[in-house]
C-alpha cells in the first residue's frame, strides 16, 4: 500500500493523481486470475492486467501471453528497487477496482473487458495532460514490447533472425 | 569451430580477477591506485598506470561478461551489460539512458563511432571555461595514440543500406556528410556492438587496455559496487573507498563489503555514476552533478521500398555536421545525423504508438530505416543539463528538464531527418512522437510534424551519451576538477570519465574521453612515480 507520506515524496508533477488514488486504494483488488507459476514481482493479479493489456497493446491476437507475463516479470526483476516500489504502486493502483473505474476508466474487470475499453484506456493515458499517467502508459508499453520482441517466438513474424554466418560459432 | 575468447583465457591463465559475488567474506584489500570503474575513462588509466609499474586495483559495478556469453540477444544483453537494463529514466522519465554496466562500462556495447572532440568545442572550453591547455594542437597526440591502441582507422566496407539511406540523403538535399571511423580489428560486420562483440573485432576496453593492465599484475573486483569514498581525518586527502558487494544476479546484495586503501583514487565510473559516488560521500561541493549532458536523441523512421535489414552491417557509418554548423556554437541547439542500428526488442520499445499501427510497423522490420539526431547540449545559455541527484536509497537520479531551446531542436531535427528520408526514397515516414502516424509525402508529414505538441513522454527523446556534472575548470569555485582531472580539494582523488566535460561534445564523445583520460592518466603516472 501507498502512504500518504511516501506519495508527497516522491514530488512528481502529477503526484495529485496518485494521492488521489492512495485515498481510494484498499486491499480490495480485483479477483486473482488463474495462478501464473512462479513469478518473482508479478502477483496473480498483476499478470491478468498484462495477460489482458498485451494484445491491445502489441495490436496481435493468439500470442503467447504466459510467455509475454514471464517476459515481464524477469524484465521488472532486472530493475532498481526504487523503480520496482514505483511499478508495484502502479499495479496496486490498477489493480483496485475504483481506480480502474475512475482513472483508468475501465468498467469491468481486466479479465473481461473489452479490447475496445482497453484499447480506450490505453489510448487516454498515453495522450493524458498529466505526466504521470503518460508515464504510466510508457511503463506498460515498455514492458510489453520488451517481453514480447525479446522473445525468440516474436521474430519469424517481422521476418527478422539472427546472422546465421556467426551463431553456429557460438558456444 | 568456435570463437576465440581471449580475456576468459587470461583469466583462466591466472590474471588477478575477483568476482564480488563468489566472496565468503568481507574484504579488505589495498594498492597504489584504486581506480573505481572499467569504462573508457577507467579502462585507459588502468592500462597505463599499470605499465608504469605501479599496484592498480580496478573496482566495477557489472560483472566480467566476456565474448563467450555474447549471443546477439538483446534479452540476454540489456540485463546483463546496462545500467537498469537499459531501461535508465531521466526523473520524469522523459529521456531513456543507455549505459553500460559491465566490464568495459559503456564500450562494452557501444556502436564502435570514433570521432576526436570538435575543435569549436575545445576553443569552446578555453575561451568559456579557461580550459586553453586542451587546445586541439595540445591534444592531438593523445588522438593519435587513443586511436592508435584502438585500432581506430576509416572503415574501408561498403555501409550498410541504413546507412547508406542517410548518406543518400545527405546528397540529394546537399547536406555535408561522411564516413564514421571505428575502433575495430577484424570487424565481421555483423551490426551487434550494441550486445557485446562476439568476435572481440570491437577494441573495447575489454578486450585492449583492461586485458593490458592485467597482464601488468593490475587486480580487478567485479560486482562490487563503490558506496562511498573514505576521507582522511585532514579532510583533505582520501584513504580509499569502501562499497558492497554483488550477487550473482547483478543486482542484489550478497550482505558482504569490501574496504580498498589506496594511494590515489581514480573515480571513473562514468556521468551520473561518479557524481553519485561523491554525493553519497558528502563530498558534493556546489558544482557536483550539475550541467550533466545528454546530446538529446530524436528519431524518425522510415519505409523503405527495398530491404534494409538495419539490425545487419556495421551500425555506425555515416554521419552529417551539417546542422552542427548552419548557427552559431551557442545559438539555436545544432544536431548531427547519424542512424542506430535496429534491432527487435529496442526498436519495440521505442517505437511510439500501440496497436495495430505499431504492429504493421514492426511487421515491416526488413524495410525499416532509421535515422537520429542527436543534439548538442550545454552551449546555448538556455541549455544548462541536468543534475543528479540522490533517490533515499543512494541509487542516482538525474533530473534533466526538456524546455524550450531543446524543443526548437527537436522540431527543426524532425523535420530535416523526414525530408532527407523522403530524398532518399522513402515510401513512409514517421518521427516518434505518440501523435505522429505515418506519412506518404514529405509534405503530409511536414505539416504533421509542424503541429506536433512538444512535451515530455509524447516526443521520444532517448541518449546514449552521458557527459559532464563533475565538470573541469580552471578556478576551484567554477568545477570539481582541474583539466587533468585532479579534485580541487581533495589531493589525491582524480576524476577520469566523461563525467568532467564543462559542455556536451557534440560529437560521439568515446574518443573524447580516451584521449582525455590518456592525458590525465599520463600526467598521474608522472606525479605518483616522482612522489
Ligand atoms: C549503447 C551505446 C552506444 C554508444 N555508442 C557510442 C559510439 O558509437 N561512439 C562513441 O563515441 N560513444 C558511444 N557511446 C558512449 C560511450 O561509450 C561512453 O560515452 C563512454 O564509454 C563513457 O565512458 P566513461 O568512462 O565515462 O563511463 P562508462 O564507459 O559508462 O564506464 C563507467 C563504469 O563505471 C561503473 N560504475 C558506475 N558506478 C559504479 C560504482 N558505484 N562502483 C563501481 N563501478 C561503478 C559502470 O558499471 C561502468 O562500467 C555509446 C554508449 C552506449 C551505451
Ligand atoms: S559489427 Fe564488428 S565490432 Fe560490431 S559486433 Fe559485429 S564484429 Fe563486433
Amino acid at each position: 500500500m501507498i502512504t500518504r507520506r511516501q506519495l508527497i515524496k516522491t514530488g512528481m508533477a502529477g503526484s495529485v493523481v496518485l494521492l488521489a488514488a492512495g485515498f481510494l486504494a484498499s486491499p480490495q483488488p480485483d479477483l486473482p486470475a488463474a495462478s501464473q507459476g512462479r513469478l518473482v514481482f508479478l502477483q496473480a493479479a498483476d499478470a491478468q492486467i498484462i495477460r489482458s493489456l498485451a494484445p491491445v497493446m502489441l495490436g496481435m491476437a493468439g500470442l503467447a501471453l504466459d510467455d509475454i507475463v514471464r517476459g515481464v516479470d524477469v524484465a521488472i526483476a532486472h530493475l532498481l528497487p526504487a523503480v520496482q516500489q514505483e511499478l508495484r504502486q502502479l499495479f496496486d493502483l490498477l489493480g483496485n477496482r475504483w481506480a480502474r473505474r475512475w482513472l483508468a476508466g475501465v468498467h469491468s474487470p481486466w479479465a473481461q473487458a473489452t479490447p475496445d475499453e482497453l484499447a480506450a484506456f490505453l489510448q487516454r493515458w498515453q495522450q493524458s495532460p498529466l505526466l504521470l499517467l503518460r508515464s504510466g502508459f510508457q511503463a506498460l508499453h515498455a514492458l510489453i514490447n520488451a517481453a514480447w520482441f525479446g522473445n525468440p517466438a516474436s521474430w519469424s513474424a517481422l521476418g527478422y533472425q539472427q546472422p546465421q554466418q556467426v551463431m553456429g560459432l557460438l558456444p | 569451430m568456435s570463437l576465440p575468447d581471449p580475456v576468459a583465457d587470461g583469466v583462466a591463465s591466472g590474471w588477478r580477477v575477483l568476482d564480488g559475488a563468489a566472496q565468503t567474506q568481507d574484504l579488505q584489500l589495498s594498492c597504489d591506485v584504486l581506480i573505481i570503474g572499467t569504462g573508457a575513462g577507467g579502462g585507459m588509466t588502468a592500462e597505463v598506470l599499470a605499465q608504469a609499474g605501479l599496484d592498480v586495483l580496478m573496482v566495477e559495478e557489472g560483472a566480467l561478461r566476456t565474448s563467450r556469453d555474447f549471443r546477439l540477444l538483446e534479452a540476454k544483453a540489456y540485463p546483463e551489460l546496462y545500467q537498469e537494463s537499459a531501461s535508465r529514466k531521466t526523473a520524469d522519465k522523459a529521456i531513456n539512458i543507455l549505459q553500460g554496466r559491465t566490464v568495459g562500462g559503456s564500450t562494452t556495447v557501444n556502436w564502435t563511432s570514433a570521432f576526436r572532440t570538435p575543435p569549436e568545442t575545445l576553443a569552446w572550453w578555453g575561451e568559456r571555461y579557461g580550459l586553453q591547455g586542451l587546445n586541439p594542437q595540445a591534444m592531438a597526440p593523445w588522438f593519435d595514440l587513443a586511436e592508435a591502441r584502438l585500432g581506430i582507422a576509416d572503415w574501408q566496407t561498403d555501409p550498410n543500406p541504413n546507412n547508406s539511406v542517410l548518406e543518400r540523403g545527405c546528397q540529394a538535399l546537399g547536406l555535408k556528410h561522411g564516413r564514421i571511423r571505428r575502433n575495430v580489428r577484424g570487424c565481421w560486420n555483423l551490426g551487434y556492438c550494441g550486445m557485446g562483440c562476439a568476435t572481440n573485432a570491437k577494441q573495447s576496453m575489454l578486450v585492449t587496455t583492461i586485458p593490458g593492465a592485467l597482464q601488468h599484475r593490475a587486480g580487478l573486483l567485479a560486482r562490487a559496487r563503490v558506496d562511498r569514498l573514505l576521507p582522511a581525518a585532514d579532510g583533505k586527502t582520501l584513504q580509499g573507498a569502501e562499497g558492497s558487494l554483488l550477487a550473482a544476479d547483478g543486482h542484489g546484495l550478497t550482505g558482504r563489503k569490501f574496504a580498498v586503501r589506496a594511494r590515489h583514487v581514480v573515480l571513473a565510473a562514468g556521468a551520473i555514476g561518479s557524481p553519485a559516488i561523491l554525493l553519497r560521500s558528502q563530498l558534493g561541493g556546489a558544482q557536483v552533478g550539475r550541467r550533466t549532458f545528454l546530446h538529446p536523441v530524436v528519431v524518425s523512421g522510415a519505409v523503405m521500398p527495398q530491404r534494409i535489414e538495419a539490425y545487419n552491417g556495421a551500425p555506425q557509418t555515416v554521419y552529417s555536421d551539417h546542422f552542427m554548423h548552419t548557427q552559431p556554437l551557442d545559438g539555436p541547439l545544432g544536431y548531427k545525423l547519424e542512424v542506430p542500428p535496429v534491432h527487435p526488442l529496442l526498436m519495440g520499445v521505442t517505437l511510439s504508438g500501440f496497436g495495430a499501427a505499431s504492429a504493421g510497423l514492426m511487421q515491416q522490420l526488413p524495410h525499416l530505416q532509421v535515422v537520429l539526431a542527436l543534439l548538442r547540449d550545454g552551449f546555448h545559455p538556455d541549455s544548462q543539463g541536468g543534475q543528479v541527484r540522490l533517490r533515499q536509497d543512494g541509487s542516482p537520479e538525474l533530473d534533466y528538464p526538456l524546455n524550450d531551446v531543446l524543443w526548437d531542436g527537436v522540431r527543426r531535427s524532425w523535420l530535416t531527418m523526414a525530408e532527407l528520408q523522403f530524398a532518399a526514397g522513402a515510401r513512409q515516414v514517421q518521427v516518434l512522437h505518440e501523435q505522429a502516424d505515418l506519412q506518404s509525402s514529405w509534405k503530409a508529414t511536414r505539416a504533421q510534424i509542424l503541429q506536433l505538441p512538444l512535451k515530455p513522454l509524447l516526443a521520444r527523446v532517448v541518449s546514449a551519451h552521458v557527459m559532464g556534472g563533475a565538470a573541469m575548470s580552471s578556478q576551484p569555485e567554477e568545477g570539481v576538477v582541474d583539466e587533468y582531472g585532479r579534485h580541487w580539494q581533495l589531493r589525491n582523488l582524480s576524476i577520469i570519465d566523461g563525467s568532467v566535460f564543462p559542455t556536451s561534445i557534440g560529437a560521439n564523445p568515446q574518443l573524447s574521453i580516451y584521449a582525455f583520460a590518456l592525458r590525465a592518466a599520463h600526467h598521474l603516472r608522472d606525479a605518483l612515480n616522482r612522489g
